[in-house]
């Protein structure tokens, strides 16, 4: 654990944020108004969420593939409970949530019993996952929701979209888990070193297994987010959404190969990509531009990184 | 857990004889089997449920229709055996199938836009892996921003609308060979060169190497940088082979990527055995993998599966497959 090369990656990236904010606002003044940047913090909670629990996956040097996969599971579940099923709402989307996290659990479970690389494990059930939201769907969507459910993705508490609420609470709760805790130690511990983590006594195994069932659960959260701001259900709700929440885990510092990375990171790169999507299409440019300019964004980062602090790749 | 007791061995040593030839074949390509034996249980109870399923018009669907499939994924398999991936290179293929059937239309020679892709897929993956080996970023990093670059690119540059009007010349997907299908002939003699050059060259065998012991594959003196860099490449012109047999098997282009393009080779390529960690696995089974995956999609339309429930199908299998794999694994150690 190198702390100055982690300060220096934040810095540069708050550094990079700072100016992306800057050039975007002189581009377009529609774009630093207050009314814009809450409505792009609500359309970044669930990549958001999603990342905050993806950050301590990448932390212990795992990796979450099944994460849009299981989004778009719960949304078509939490469908079809109400619908179908008859469940009252409330009902519905705790079933479906709890159906997310069993996923997530899954996961965990193949990873740390059968120890099956965590990419392979998390490949397999993305399409399991996926295949299951679609058999079920059998393609049909499921809309009409009750209005107070609306209030969730598209309503506003004190003035500020009500899912940024949570995504404040999550990210400061996980940033104080990270940082703080014996737990949030054992994430880096197991991260740097596995073997050398369950000699000293680490739990390794529960601890592993708890991560990929918080990523399950952050991702049912963000599709129930989902739903109620889009205010429909589709079996293909989230695909790709695991390549945007790594882009932003890994373009906030945390290294893919684990030991290293924090919350504050992730969510600056998160605003970042968030950023620039918003600004550049204000600015005329159009979204396939944006996507470009992210990829480009995360290579350069990386390198930049690399280059400054020299205990980078690793 | 892995805690297997030693006992000792059941069967009396037999050092001075060498096992049988398909003793040996099954221990040393064991994935590979399975996955053989998976294709051949399908074909014969999916026939027996429904015997049209081995009409001449639907064996070619199976082994024909995904050949691309498996010619990406021979590459794949090289950069997966170093130790790297590559989640790019369904985009990449998108982009290449592009570039083939501009340059068709706008009037250069067939054979240019044949070949076109090949050099344009090499070049693309050569900075990829320059920045794998020499900058030191890790391939998902590096494969995951280009996913992105090429994704957005390619849709900015042609918004979307698809090639048409391609010059019957062009689309060899869709011709025959000696009466067979020309991708599925591709297929099958991309996989056995490549798995030939793997076995037998010391190139090849230095991909395992690096994959298997990076330090001590620079312990040997391989230059374990420059060969990373043209297995890139390599994997690039596979790509744009690939790029070709998609590009060239309908009347049209559409210009966008294969939504998942990259994670269905992917996982063809692990399910046929190339271990994630690197240093082991062939060709063969990225292949039979593919042609796996096809039989599957085929047979549930036969035995009248609802094709919603596909991808629920193929991934218990992928999961049954490595959880499999994993058993046997641990079972040896």
């Amino acid at each position: 654990m190198n702390l100055r090369s982690l300060i220096r990656h934040e810095t540069f990236l708050a550094l990079l944020l700072v100016l992306v904010l800057v050039v975007l606002s002189w581009q377009s003044d529609r774009f630093f108004t207050v009314s814009n940047l809450l409505n792009q913090g609500r359309l970044m909670t669930e990549i958001g969420l999603i990342a905050i629990a993806m950050t301590f996956v990448i932390a212990t040097g795992g990796i979450d593939l099944s994460v849009g996969s299981i989004l778009g599971l719960v949304a078509i579940l939490l469908g079809v409970f109400w619908q179908n099923v008859g469940m009252p709402l409330p009902m519905a989307i705790v079933a479906a949530i709890a159906a997310g996290t069993l996923a997530g659990f899954m996961n965990g479970f193949i990873i740390t019993r059968f120890r099956v690389p965590p990419l392979i494990a998390t490949l397999a059930t993305l399409a399991l996952y996926r295949g299951l939201a679609e058999g079920i769907s059998q393609a049909r969507s499921v809309r009409g929701y009750p209005d107070w459910f609306y209030v969730l993705g598209q309503g506003q508490v004190l003035g500020v979209p009500t899912q940024l609420w949570i995504l404040f609470a999550a990210a400061i709760i996980a940033a104080i888990i990270l940082a703080y805790t014996r737990w949030g130690r054992t994430v880096y511990a197991i991260g740097s070193n596995e073997v050398a983590s369950r000699f000293s006594g680490l739990s390794v195994e529960k601890t592993k297994l708890a991560l990929y069932t918080a990523s399950g659960f952050a991702a049912s959260l963000a599709a129930v987010i989902f739903v109620s701001r889009v205010s429909t259900t589709r079996s293909d709700m989230g695909t790709g959404i695991e390549l945007d929440a790594i882009t932003a885990v890994v373009l906030g510092g945390t290294s893919i190969f684990g030991g290293r990375g924090t919350i504050l990171g992730t969510i600056i790169g998160l605003c970042l990509i968030q950023a620039l999507k918003n600004g550049l299409s204000l600015a005329g440019v159009k979204g396939d531009g944006t996507i470009m300019l992210i990829g480009a964004v995360l290579i350069l980062a990386i390198l930049v990184s690399n280059i400054f602090g020299r205990s980078g790749s690793r | 857990m892995s805690m297997a007791v030693n006992l000792p061995p059941v069967r009396p040593q037999t050092d001075h004889k060498r096992p049988g030839l398909l003793r040996r074949i099954v221990a040393e390509y064991g994935q590979e089997c399975v996955v053989l034996a998976a294709i051949m249980l399908l074909f014969v109870v999916v026939t027996l449920v429904n015997p049209r399923f081995v009409n001449a018009n639907n064996l070619v669907t199976i082994f024909s229709g995904n050949a691309y499939i498996a010619v990406a994924a021979i590459g794949m398999a090289m950069v997966i055996m170093t130790g790297n991936i590559d989640v790019s290179v369904g985009a990449l293929i998108g982009v290449l199938a592009t570039v083939a059937g501009t340059l068709a239309v706008s009037g250069y020679p067939i054979w240019f836009a044949l070949v076109a892709p090949i050099f344009v897929g090499m070049a693309v993956n050569t900075v990829i892996g320059v920045l794998v080996a020499y900058a030191k970023i890790p391939s998902i990093v590096v494969t995951l921003g280009a996913l992105s670059i090429l994704r957005g690119g390619l849709i900015s540059v042609t918004g979307g609308t698809w090639i048409s009007d391609l010059p019957p010349d062009f689309l060899i997907a869709q011709k025959r060979l000696l009466g067979l299908p020309v991708p599925f002939l591709f297929m099958i003699v991309l996989t056995i060169a490549a798995f030939l050059w793997m076995r037998y060259s010391a190139f090849g065998r230095s991909i395992y190497a690096i994959g298997g012991n990076p330090e001590a594959a620079v312990a040997t003196g391989i230059p374990v940088e420059r060969r990373l860099v043209s297995v890139f490449a390599i994997h690039g012109a596979f790509a744009g082979v690939a790029a070709i047999l998609f590009a060239t098997q309908l009347q049209v282009i559409q210009s966008t990527v294969p939504p998942n393009l990259e994670l269905t080779i992917i996982t063809a390529t692990v399910i046929g055995g190339v271990s994630i960690l690197g240093g082991s696995g062939t060709v063969i089974g990225s292949t039979l993998a593919t042609i796996l995956f096809a039989t599957i999609g085929s047979a549930l339309i036969f035995i009248n599966v609802s094709a919603y429930w596909l991808r629920a199908v193929i991934g218990l299998l992928i999961l049954a497959t490595v959880l499999a794999d994993m058993l046997r694994r641990h079972r040896r150690t």
